[in-house]
C-alpha cells in the first residue's frame, strides 16, 4: 500500500489503518516540528480529504465537532457564549497559521501537558468519537488521554469527533492561559471554567480543569463542588484556595518551577471566577 | 526520483501547476527546491516562526507545516504572487517606504500574513494587525515599522521618504537601495541558490556536551546509501583544522579530533545527494561516544579539581582583563555612599531568522564560498587557512544575510562547504536546521557580576569596582574580546574617579560564547544602572537627575583614563527624556494609586555609552568608487548590510560627497573579489568607519574629477552616455570616458577612500584611548507588573539617542526599535539552555504583541572624526533597555530583579521576597 494515503471515504481510511499501524496527519502542526532535520519516512494517513468530518453539528443535545475542524473555525462559528472558553484558547494558541491548520482533535491525540483544548474539553464534559473497522466507540476525554503524548486510540482507530454535551442550563465559560510572551507561546498554567447558573442566581454546576500543571490536564471536583450552590457573583473567587489543587502534580521546567505554576494556577482560577461571577 | 512520487496538481500564484513530489514533503520545501519559488523561507520548519508563511485558498498557513498533497486541487500564493504586472502591490509598497524590510527573512511572511488580513479586512485596527501577524517573528525591526506600514496601507499618509537632490542624501529619509528584492522574494538568502549539479552537505554533530569518540567504518553507510558520495572528517582537512576569529588563536576545530566540548559540535559532515544526506539518522553514523560528565557553569569550571578543557588555558581561564585608574579601594572606602550588587544573566541566542547556510565551488587552484555573513575579508582568510591555500585563492561572495547581530562573524557552513568542495571538487551546498543553527552556533556570555559604587552625599560619583566572570564556552571565539570591553565600559557613561574593573572568560563545555551586539556591554549594564537607582535612593535624587549630574562630558576622562574631546550628547539625551520621565512617573503613581486589582505600573530609566569600533586595534575600511566608460558610476563597498541598511547609507555618503543624486551611484557589494576589505560589519562601526571610507572614496573621485576638468570647488558633475560633464558657473567642460585607460574593473576613473579610527594600546592597567568615538544612550521604560502572576508588559519605551548624525533616520530609527526589542528580549524572556531550548518555541524571542509603544529620539551631537558627524548606533540600542526594563520593575513593584531573564516566575519569586523583607 502507498506510504502516503489521502482517502476522501472513512471506510478507505479505517482500512488503511487496519492494515497496519500509521501515522495520522491532519493540520500538521505537530507532526512537521518534530521532525525538524529528520526524514519524512513513515507511512501516513492524511486524513485531511475525509467527507463529514469538517462540520460542526448540533445534535440537539449535544454539538460535535468534526475530527477536521480547526480551530479558526471555532472562532468563525456561531456558538452559544459557553462556547467562549474554546473561543479563547482557539485565540491564544500558536499564531493565526497554526489556528488555520491545526484541528481540535489533533491536540487531543498529540495529548501534550501543555495541550490548550484539553482543560477546556475537560471543563466541557466532551467525549472522543473513535471509529474502527470494527465498529464506533465514545470515550470520555478523562478516559481516553492516558498520560504525557499517551491515549486510549487503537492502532487501527481513528478520532472522527468530539461530542460537546449542552450544560442543563444557561453556562457561561472563560479559558486564561499565562505564558511567558505574547502569541505563539507554550502555556505555563492555563484553565478553563463552566458555570451553569440555577435561575435565581446561583451556581448549578461549575466544570473547572487546569492544564500544564500535570501530565494530563485535570478537573478539579473539590472546588467544583465547593461552588456548587453559591451565589454567582464576583466573591466565587475566594473560594478557590491553595488546597484545591492537591491533586495536580506540576513540573519544574524551563517554563517556571513546580510551586509557581500552583501559585499562578490559583490566582488564575480566581480571575476566572471573579470574570464568570461578575456579569450577568 | 523514487516511487514515492505522486502529481500534485494546483494553482500557484495564479498559474495551473503540476508537480510530482513525495505528498509528505513540506510545502515549503516543494516550492523551493522543485519549483525555484525560493522568496518563502525557512526559518525553523516547525512553525515557530512564520517566515514560510503563504497563503492557502486565502488562509494564512505556514508552508513548512502543510504536506505538498494537502494543497491538491486548492490556491497557493507565496510572495513572488504578490506583484501584478511587475508592479508593487499596495502592501509592498508600504513596506519599502516605511524601512519595514531590515534583513528581509522575515518579509515575504509579514506580507503573506499582512496580505491574509486585508483580504477579509480592508480597515483593520493595530490590534487586529498584531492579531494577524503575531505568528510571524522578526528579529531586526522590533516590528514598530512594520506595523505602521500596513497601517499605511490602511490610510496612506503623506511619502515618508523622497528623492533627495544632490549634497541631500546625507540626512535623508531614503528608502533602501535595494529593498525591492526584499520585498518580492528575489533576494537571494544563503540557502536560495547554489550550482545546479551542487552535493548536499550535513554536518552530524555530538549530542554530549563532553566526550571522546571514535570514528567508522563507513564501509556498511555507503553501501546502504549509494548516494552518500563522502563522509568528511577531521583527517580530510587540508590545512588547519582549527579556526578562530583572532589571528593567532585557532582553537575550534572544523571537525572534532577525538573530542568533542560541547554538544552540538560537528564530528562529520556527510557530503552527497540531497536525499541520502538527509535520509540518513544521525544514529545511523557509526560514531562511538564516551561520554564524560560535561563541565556545566561557572562554578563547575572554576571549581577545585575542574576538569580542564584546553592545556593552553590552566583553571579553565581564558583571560583576564583590567582597568585601573587611580585607588578604587580608598575611594570607596571614603565615600558618604556606597552601593553595591550581584547579577547574574545567562546563555542568549541571536535568533536571526535565517538559519546560516551557503556553497562553495572549487575552481582549479581557487575556491569560491557563497554564503550568509557579517565578515567577507574574515572568512576568506579562515578558508584559506583551513583548505592550507593563500588568501587570495578564495573569493567570498556574500548572500543577502537574514539577520546577524554578532551570529554571523564567526564561520558556520563555510569551511564545511568549501572542504568538501575542495576534496570533491564538485560544488557542496549546505543549509543549517534551526536546531542546529542554535546549537552548534555562538551565544551571548553569560555572567556572573559583582560591582559597587560610592557617590557623595550630594550625589557625585567616586569609585567604582567590578569583577565579571564570563562563561565563554568551548571555544574562544570573541572571549578576549569581552573581556577586554567590558571593563572599559564597566562604570557605564559616567564620569568616575577611581576605577578598578576586573572581567575574566571562563570555558565550559557549552557553545561558544562570542560576539552577540554589545560584547558582554548589555551584561554590564544591567549592574551599573541598577546601582545608578540604589545611590540616587539612598541620597533621595531623582534616577534622572542623578545620572544628569554625573555623565561623563566633554573634557572628562573615562575609565581608561582618556580625555574625550567632542560628541559626549548623553546629557542633552537625558534632557528629551526629562518630559516623559516626569509624565510616565506621575502616571505610574497615579495609577498605582487608583484600585487597579493586581497590576502596578513603574517607570524606569537607563543610560549606556558604547565605543565604535575595535577596541584599541586597527579596524580599517577601503571603498572604490568607479566610473565605467559609459558613464556608469559604481560603489564598491565589503561592508555588508546584514539588515541595517550599509547598501542605503554606504552610497547615500557617496552621493553627497561626489556631489551627485544618489540615484545616480550604482553599487556592487560584498564580494570580496570585487571590493575592498572593509572590516567586519560589527562593533557599530560601518556607519562610522565605512562611511568615512565611503565619504573620502567619493570626495577623491571628486578631486580628480574637478582635477581633469581644471574647474573649481564648486563645480556640479554630471554623468551623460560615455561623457562626464563639469558645469562651473557659465562655464561646462565634457569629458569623453571611452577613450581613458580603464584602471579597476573596467573604471577608467577611481577614487579610492580609506579610514582606520585613531586609537591607542591599553597599558598592563587598561589605560589608553581604545575608541575614537563614543555613541550615547538614554532610554525610559514604563511598564505593568502583574503582581500575582510576576507577568510584565512594557508599556511605552522613549529612547534618547546621541548619534553624532542620522544618515538615514529611518534606519536608525529601525535600528532602535529593533535593539529595544532585542532588550526586551534580554530582560523578560531569552535564555538558551544548550540541549533544552534549540528551538523557537522553547527559545522565546519577543512577537509583535510584547512590543511597548515606542518614541525615538534622535541627538545629533557631531563627532568631528565622523563622516558629517555621524557615529554608530547598532549596539547602543540594545544595551540600556534591560536596565531601563528592569528598573520600572523595581519602581512598579519594589522588587530589585539581579537577573535575566526577569521570568514570571522569578519576578513573582521577587516580588513575594521584597515583601517580607518590608514586612
Amino acid at each position: 500500500m502507498d506510504r502516503y494515503l489521502r482517502p476522501t471515504q472513512l471506510t478507505e481510511a479505517l482500512a488503511a489503518l487496519d492494515a497496519g499501524a500509521r501515522t495520522i496527519i491532519a493540520g500538521g502542526t505537530d507532526y512537521y516540528p518534530a521532525r525538524v532535520g529528520k526524514p519524512l519516512d513513515e507511512d501516513i494517513l492524511d486524513v485531511t480529504a475525509l467527507r463529514g468530518l469538517g462540520r460542526i453539528e448540533d445534535t440537539g443535545g449535544a454539538y460535535r465537532i468534526g475530527a477536521l475542524i480547526t480551530w479558526s473555525d471555532i472562532l468563525r462559528a456561531d456558538l452559544p457564549p459557553w462556547f467562549d472558553a474554546l473561543k479563547g484558547a482557539a485565540r491564544e494558541l500558536g499564531g493565526v497559521q497554526v489556528q488555520n491548520a491545526g484541528t481540535i482533535a489533533g491536540n487531543l491525540c498529540n495529548a501534550s501537558p501543555a495541550a490548550d483544548g484539553v482543560p477546556v474539553l475537560l471543563s466541557y464534559d466532551a467525549a472522543v468519537e473513535l471509529a474502527s473497522v470494527e465498529g464506533e466507540r465514545r470515550l470520555p476525554l478523562a478516559d481516553f488521554i492516558t498520560g504525557n503524548r499517551a491515549t486510549r486510540r487503537a492502532d487501527n482507530e481513528l478520532v472522527t469527533g468530539i461530542m460537546i454535551p449542552k450544560p442543563a442550563l444557561p453556562a457561561r465559560g472563560v479559558f486564561l492561559k499565562l505564558g511567558a510572551r505574547r502569541y505563539l507561546v507554550i502555556s505555563i498554567v492555563m484553565v478553563s471554567v463552566v458555570l451553569e447558573e440555577d435561575g435565581e442566581g446561583n451556581v448549578a454546576a461549575a466544570r473547572l480543569a487546569v492544564g500544564a500543571c500535570s501530565e494530563v490536564a485535570m478537573r478539579l471536583p473539590a472546588l467544583e463542588e465547593d461552588l456548587v450552590g453559591r451565589a454567582l457573583s464576583p466573591a466565587l473567587a475566594a473560594i478557590a484556595a491553595p488546597r484545591h489543587l492537591s491533586g495536580l502534580s506540576p513540573i519544574g521546567d524551563i517554563r517556571g518551577p513546580a510551586a509557581y505554576r500552583r501559585d499562578a494556577a490559583v490566582t488564575l482560577l480566581r480571575r476566572a471566577l471573579t470574570e464568570l461571577g461578575g456579569s450577568p | 526520483m523514487s516511487g514515492l512520487e505522486r502529481e500534485i496538481a494546483f494553482t500557484l500564484n495564479g498559474k495551473a501547476t503540476v508537480t510530482a513530489a513525495d505528498p509528505v514533503r513540506r510545502l515549503a520545501d516543494v516550492l523551493r527546491r522543485d519549483l525555484g519559488l525560493t522568496g518563502t523561507k525557512i526559518g525553523c520548519d516547525a512553525g515557530d516562526c512564520g517566515a514560510c508563511t503563504v497563503l492557502l485558498d486565502g488562509a494564512q498557513v505556514c508552508a513548512c507545516m502543510t504536506p505538498v498533497a494537502q494543497v491538491a486541487g486548492r490556491e497557493v500564493v507565496t510572495v513572488e504572487g504578490l506583484a501584478a504586472g511587475g508592479k508593487l502591490s499596495a502592501l509592498q509598497e508600504a513596506f519599502h517606504l516605511h524601512g519595514a524590510a531590515q534583513c528581509g527573512i522575515c518579509t515575504p511572511g509579514m506580507l503573506m500574513a499582512a496580505a491574509s488580513l486585508l483580504r477579509r479586512n480592508e480597515a483593520p485596527d493595530e490590534g487586529e494587525i498584531r492579531d494577524a501577524l503575531g505568528g510571524v517573528l522578526c528579529r531586526c525591526t522590533g516590528y514598530s515599522k512594520i506595523v505602521e506600514a500596513v497601517m499605511g496601507v490602511v490610510s496612506p499618509g503623506g511619502n515618508l521618504l523622497k528623492d533627495p537632490g544632490v549634497g541631500e542624501a546625507v540626512g535623508a529619509r531614503v528608502p533602501k537601495t535595494d529593498g525591492l528584492a526584499l520585498l518580492d522574494g528575489g533576494a537571494i538568502f544563503g540557502a536560495d541558490r547554489a550550482p545546479e549539479d551542487a552535493l548536499w552537505l550535513r554536518a552530524v554533530r555530538s549530542p554530549h556536551a563532553s566526550a571522546t569518540f571514535t570514528l567508522g567504518p563507513f564501509d556498511n553507510l555507503h553501501a546502504k546509501w549509494p548516494g552518500l558520495v563522502k563522509v568528511l572528517t577531521a583527517a580530510d582537512v587540508t590545512g588547519n583544522n582549527g579556526f578562530g576569529i583572532y589571528p593567532d588563536i585557532k582553537d575550534q576545530p572544523v571537525l572534532a579530533v577525538g573530542e568533542v566540548r560541547f554538544r552540538g559540535e560537528a564530528v562529520v559532515a556527510l557530503v552527497g545527494d540531497y536525499g541520502a544526506v538527509h535520509g540518513i539518522r544521525d544514529e545511523d553514523v557509526p560514531i562511538a561516544y564516551e561520554p564524560r560528565v560535561p563541565v556545566v557553569g561557572l562554578d563547575a569550571a572554576l571549581g577545585a579539581g575542574a576538569r580542564q578543557l584546553h592545556q593552553a588555558y590552566p583553571g579553565n581561564i581564558l583571560a583576564h582583563g583590567l582597568v585601573k585608574k587611580g585607588d578604587a579601594a580608598a575611594a570607596l572606602a571614603a565615600s558618604d555612599i556606597v552601593v553595591e550588587g550581584a547579577f547574574e544573566t545567562g546563555f542568549v541566542e541571536h535568533a536571526y531568522i535565517e538559519p546560516e547556510a551557503g556553497w562553495a565551488r572549487r575552481r582549479g587552484g581557487r575556491i569560491e564560498v557563497a554564503s550568509s555573513t557579517q565578515s567577507p575579508y574574515m572568512d576568506r582568510d579562515e578558508v584559506a587557512q583551513i583548505i592550507g591555500i593563500a588568501p587570495d585563492a578564495v573569493r567570498i561572495i556574500p548572500t543577502a544575510c537574514g539577520g546577524g547581530f554578532g551570529g554571523k562573524l564567526d564561520i558556520a557552513v563555510q569551511p564545511l562547504v568549501a572542504l568538501a568542495a575542495w576534496v570533491l571538487d564538485r560544488p557542496v551546498r549546505c543549509t543549517y536546521t534551526r536546531i542546529e543553527s542554535m546549537a552548534s552556533t555562538t551565544k551571548r556570555h553569560p555572567s556572573r557580576i559583582k560591582a559597587r559604587f560610592g557617590c557623595t552625599q550630594d550625589g557625585l560619583l567616586t569609585a567604582h569596582t567590578f569583577d565579571g566572570d564570563f562563561d565563554t564556552g568551548a571555544y574562544v571565539s570573541w572571549g578576549l574580546t569581552v573581556k577586554d570591553r567590558v571593563p572599559v565600559h564597566s562604570t557605564g557613561p559616567y564620569h568616575v574617579p577611581a576605577v578598578l574593573a576586573n572581567a575574566r572568560g571562563v570555558f565550559t563545555n557549552a557553545p561558544p560564547s562570542g560576539a552577540f551586539r554589545g560584547f558582554g556591554v548589555p551584561q554590564a549594564s544591567i549592574a551599573h544602572e541598577a546601582l545608578m537607582d540604589g545611590m540616587a535612593e539612598r541620597i533621595g535624587m531623582d534616577p534622572l537627575e542623578f545620572r544628569h549630574k554625573n555623565v561623563i562630558r566633554t573634557g572628562q576622562a573615562t575609565a581608561t583614563g582618556q580625555v574625550l574631546e567632542a560628541s559626549c550628547g548623553l546629557a542633552a539625551c537625558l534632557d528629551e527624556l526629562r518630559p516623559h520621565w516626569r509624565k510616565a512617573r506621575a502616571d505610574s503613581a497615579a495609577f498605582n494609586a487608583r484600585a487597579n486589582g493586581a497590576a502596578r505600573r513603574g517607570a524606569g530609566i537607563a543610560c549606556c555609552w558604547y565605543g565604535c569600533g575595535n577596541t584599541s586595534m586597527s579596524n580599517p575600511s577601503t571603498m572604490h568608487v568607479g566610473v565605467a566608460p559609459d558613464g556608469a558610476v559604481t560603489l564598491y563597498s565589503g561592508a555588508q548590510d546584514i539588515g541595517q541598511g550599509t547598501n542605503t547609507t554606504m552610497v547615500q555618503c557617496v552621493a553627497d560627497a561626489l556631489g551627485i543624486e544618489m540615484s545616480g551611484v550604482g553599487l556592487v557589494w560584498g564580494d570580496t573579489g570585487l571590493t575592498a576589505d572593509a572590516g567586519k560589519s560589527s562593533a557599530s562601526r560601518q556607519a562610522y568607519v565605512s562611511g568615512n571610507a565611503a565619504k573620502r572614496a567619493g570626495e577623491d573621485l571628486r578631486r580628480q574629477i574637478l582635477r581633469l576638468a581644471n574647474v573649481g570647488e564648486d563645480a556640479r558633475i554630471e554623468f551623460g552616455s560615455g561623457r562626464l560633464i563639469v558645469r562651473d558657473g557659465d562655464a561646462v567642460r565634457e569629458i569623453g570616458l571611452s577613450t581613458l585607460t580603464p584602471l579597476r574593473a573596467g573604471d577608467v576613473l577611481v577614487g579610492e577612500g580609506t579610514f582606520d579610527p585613531p586609537t591607542s594600546p591599553l597599558d598592563g592597567n587598561g589605560q589608553g584611548a581604545p575608541y575614537a568615538t563614543y555613541g550615547f544612550a538614554a532610554q525610559m521604560a514604563e511598564v505593568e507588573v502583574d503582581m500575582e502572576l510576576g507577568l510584565v508588559r512594557v508599556r511605552r519605551v522613549v529612547a534618547a539617542h546621541d548619534v553624532g548624525r542620522a544618515i538615514n533616520p529611518t534606519q536608525v530609527e529601525g535600528q532602535i526599535q529593533g535593539g529595544i526589542a532585542q532588550g526586551l528580549g534580554f530582560a523578560l524572556m531569552e535564555e538558551f539552555i544548550p540541549g533544552r531550548t534549540e528551538n523557537l518555541h522553547d527559545y522565546l524571542i519577543p512577537t509583535i504583541g510584547d512590543m511597548p509603544e515606542i518614541e525615538v529620539i534622535l541627538v545629533e551631537d557631531p563627532e568631528p572624526t565622523g563622516p558629517w558627524g555621524a557615529k554608530g548606533v547598532g549596539e547602543h540600542a540594545l544595551i540600556p533597555t534591560a536596565p531601563a526594563i528592569f528598573g520600572a520593575i523595581y519602581a512598579a513593584t519594589g522588587a530589585r530583579m539581579t537577573r535575566a531573564p526577569a521570568m514570571p516566575d522569578r519576578v513573582r519569586a521577587a516580588i513575594l521576597a521584597a515583601k517580607e523583607g518590608a514586612a
